[in-house]
């Protein structure tokens, strides 16, 4: 049986790889959120509030776009959405855990700790500390994200505009499906959301970023529906 | 307010996070509600990806030549052979800067 902190630090350890995106992407939110001319305090708040990369580029971009603080909000939401997925799997070996410290944990699953922490739980499902695994991996994102915003909002006034970083946002979101692209139902779903969205780009109030998920998840279940 | 809406949104996504752990159990999602939630980043981040790459600021299509397509297209070579977060951004990254400064 494994201590506490002999799991954490596999946490940390399993979780490691994935500091080397997460730093850039936090250097990348943190310049982006100010030449989009928020205030160093407010992009910082984004990311001990919401702290999650994806909605936080996505909500200032909306905010500076001129969408409504409900469509910014909404779209934070339905990006989101995910987390309930990882909630319901992760559940399963946090339910012996006390209402305070599943609070607590909560506010630490994030996509790659989720990720890394999953696989130790399916391996190792009967050890009583396993949930420090998820801590560990968490905690570490927390810290780096954290840290990387800062600089980032520190840095990014001294990069020069001509590099186009606001490019980095699109690739950064490329590199996060680049798993799912394998998969032909998966591609065929994102053909049609993107497209969705790039049609529905100039509605008002920029709601493309509701209405083309939607259409996607639509077109998702007729998917599954033929494949029976 | 914008403050608010950091709030509201924050509020927002930590429910998301603690809502399942702390009310749901695994059985009571059903089979085909999970299969269709499994497609919720492959609907939300092309949604954003489509249009940040093949549309300009104002909103209109950028041409076949543009430097973001060439990235865009480097980014997703790379990354459908490697599955590498790094690799993929930096080398869409790096031939957008190349079409940009060398051509």
């Amino acid at each position: 049986m494994r201590s506490k902190y002999e799991i954490f630090k596999i946490g940390i350890k399993d979780v490691a790889p994935h500091l080397l995106s997460v730093f850039p992407f936090g250097i990348i939110f943190g310049a982006i959120g100010i030449e989009l001319g928020f205030s160093p305090l407010f992009t910082y708040a984004t990311s001990l509030i919401i702290f999650g990369g994806a909605s936080q580029i996505v909500f200032l971009q909306l905010l500076s776009g001129g969408a409504s603080s409900l469509i910014a909000i909404t779209s934070v939401g339905i990006i989101n959405s995910r987390h309930f997925l990882y909630g319901a799997v992760l559940s399963e070996y946090l339910q012996k855990l006390s209402l305070i410290k599943k609070l607590f944990i909560s506010y630490f699953i994030v996509d790659q700790g989720f990720a890394v922490s999953n696989q130790y739980f399916k391996k190792n499902p009967t050890e009583e500390f396993n949930h420090y695994h998820l801590l560990g991996s968490g905690i570490i994102l927390w810290f780096i994200w954290q840290a990387s915003t800062i600089m980032g909002i520190y840095l990014g006034s001294i990069v020069p505009e001509e590099l186009g970083l606001k490019f980095a946002i699109p690739l950064t979101f490329i590199a996060i499906i680049v798993n799912e692209l394998r998969k032909f139902d998966h591609v065929l779903v994102m053909l049609v959301s993107g497209l969705a969205a790039t049609f529905f780009y100039n509605a008002p109030f920029k709601t493309y970023i509701i209405i083309s998920p939607l259409i996607g998840l639509f077109a998702a279940m007729i998917i599954n529906k033929l494949k029976k | 307010m914008t403050w608010t809406s950091i709030f509201i949104a924050g509020i927002l996504t930590y429910f998301t996070r603690v809502s399942m752990v702390t009310l749901i159990r695994k059985e009571m999602i059903s089979y085909n509600l999970r299969k269709i939630l499994n497609y919720v980043p492959s609907v939300v981040f092309p949604s954003i990806i489509f249009p940040g790459v093949l549309l300009d600021d104002v909103g209109a299509f950028v041409t076949i030549s543009d430097p973001k397509i060439f990235g865009a297209i480097t980014a997703l070579v790379i990354g459908f052979f490697t599955r590498n977060v790094i690799l993929t951004i930096v080398s869409g990254l790096s031939s957008y800067w190349i079409v940009i400064f060398v051509f």
